[in-house]
């Protein structure tokens, strides 16, 4: 059988099949969407905080979700949190595991938006009887997350194809059904550029829309 | 320590400095400095860059912390409390109290570029002094209408001139009904043209009789509007009293010496 006469056979069984996939894939990334995006945003304030006792675990939170591997994370949280009593489901470690990766990426970004506000932006608004905090709400985030929007779609595209690496902990996305589809018939190639080419289905858009949300950066209105 | 000098009227000052200094590492940018302003005190400072006169300022709103000294605007300790013999720094919450008191214009503006001319001037009276968006806006519009643009209410700032832009952060000052206003080269940003419409507005405040405390090159301008003024070099008062003085008739060499050369630009 050739390769074309595969996909006119058993393409739209591979299609329907993958297509299953895509809510758990959705889930997934949403949820740990959601998560790196709060999360990242508190270890974002407090790596900026004056206090060191804040600053100091912020830190070592970064440096050590960015310098170890998602998948040993994950593995981390899927294996090992049973022996200290706590057994996640699948979706529960996939969303921690690549949440918590997410944030300190995030908190990155964050940092650099917030960064890059001019700091006369926040001195204005102390001397108009603003708390610092009140400041960063009002003044600074606002500001911030327009410099941040580019750089947070391109996390998200990211983070959605990192996706694929938590079937390992038995989460059935789009990546764990190619995988059985393969098993069960072998068929390795049409299978996995399927999968991939649902990927950029979705990703492409998302690209699109951060190059857009570059371009309007600079005007304000 | 807390009597009052010889005020003439016997009140205490509105703004009474105590031997400020402010170091910035080796640097010592401030070296004692003690002054006194009354309230409707028009009080222009002059002095080389450098001299310190933008972080004598700026230590009067905490915006610098001063590394000696105290400061007091109507009587009450700004930026710290005494507790027992010690002083001690004051919560976030308690230095922004006390800061709405004391209006402070950039040189360059500073204004919230994702806000309109109408919503910088809102967002502290609503957000810091809880007023009702109604009432703010109200008063929003009057403050703008003072400072000559209530054509301009709905326009966001990168599409009003510098000398627009200072005059929006004129009026989000005004908006906050402070003690006293802090300008810290409020003109030295703009283009020569548009110097002319800033110095009026601050002109109408001083007439209205605000206290105010000016850093400035414009000469002329100081010699006009200011009760006093007070020329600074290398971190200390050299030389102050009524500008037909100070300006025209200085005692010391060094404030003749500074202003030969503001002259000769």
């Amino acid at each position: 059988m050739n390769f074309f006469q595969i996909i006119e056979d058993k393409g739209w069984y591979f299609f329907t099949t993958l297509l299953s996939g895509w809510p758990a894939t959705l889930t997934v990334a949403i949820g740990s969407l959601a998560f790196a995006l709060v999360f990242g945003l508190i270890v974002a304030l407090m790596r900026m905080s004056r206090w060191k006792l804040l600053r100091w675990p912020a830190t070592a939170y970064v440096e050590f979700f960015r310098g170890t591997p998602a998948l040993v994370q994950l593995f981390v949280i899927y294996f090992g949190f049973p022996d200290v009593g706590y057994q996640p489901s699948p979706f529960q470690a996939a969303i921690l595991g690549l949440g918590l990766n997410g944030a300190a990426y995030l908190s990155e970004i964050y940092r650099a938006g917030i960064e890059s506000i001019h700091r006369g932006q926040m001195e204005a608004a102390l001397t108009l009887g603003m708390t610092p905090r009140r400041a960063m709400q009002y003044i600074v985030l606002p500001q911030a997350l327009r410099t941040m929007l580019p750089p947070m779609t391109n996390f998200a595209i990211v983070l959605l194809k990192d996706t694929s690496i938590v079937f390992t902990v038995g989460v059935l996305e789009v990546m764990a059904l190619a995988r059985q589809l393969v098993t069960e018939t072998l068929m390795s190639a049409p299978i996995y550029l399927m999968a991939g080419a649902m990927y950029l289905c979705v990703t492409i858009p998302m690209a699109r829309v951060a190059a857009r949300l570059e371009r309007q950066r600079q005007a304000w209105h | 320590m807390s009597t009052v000098g010889s005020e003439a009227n016997g009140r205490q000052p509105l703004l009474k400095i105590e031997n400020l200094h402010k170091r910035f590492g080796e640097l010592e940018v401030l070296r004692g400095v003690d002054l006194e302003v009354r309230r409707g005190e028009k009080v222009s400072i002059i002095g080389p860059s450098g001299s310190g006169k933008t972080t004598l300022l700026r230590c009067i709103n905490y915006l610098e912390k001063p590394s000696g000294g105290h400061i007091y605007i109507d009587g009450t300790l700004i930026g710290e409390k005494k507790s027992g013999e010690n002083y001690v720094h004051l919560s976030d919450r308690e230095l922004a109290r006390e800061r709405q008191e004391i209006g402070f214009v950039f040189q360059r503006f500073n204004l919230f570029p994702h806000l309109t001319a109408l919503g910088n001037v809102t967002i502290a009276p609503q957000r810091v002094l809880g007023l009702s968006r109604e009432v703010a806006e109200k008063r929003g519009r009057e403050m703008l209408q003072k400072v000559g643009l209530s054509h301009k209410v709905d326009e966001y700032p990168e599409r009003l001139s510098g000398g627009q832009q200072q005059r929006v952060a004129i009026a989000r000052v005004l908006a906050m009904q402070p003690k006293l206003m802090l300008f810290d080269e409020a003109t030295s940003a703009l283009d020569p043209e548009l110097i002319g419409e800033v110095l009026r507005v601050m002109r109408q405040l001083a007439d209205e009789g605000s206290t105010m405390v000016i850093v400035t090159h414009e000469i002329q301008f100081a010699s006009e509007v200011s009760d006093r003024v007070i020329f600074m070099d290398q971190g200390r008062i050299v030389e102050q009293g009524p500008p037909k003085e100070v300006l025209f008739k200085p005692r010391e060499p060094r404030t003749r010496e500074f202003l030969k050369h503001i002259q000769a630009r």
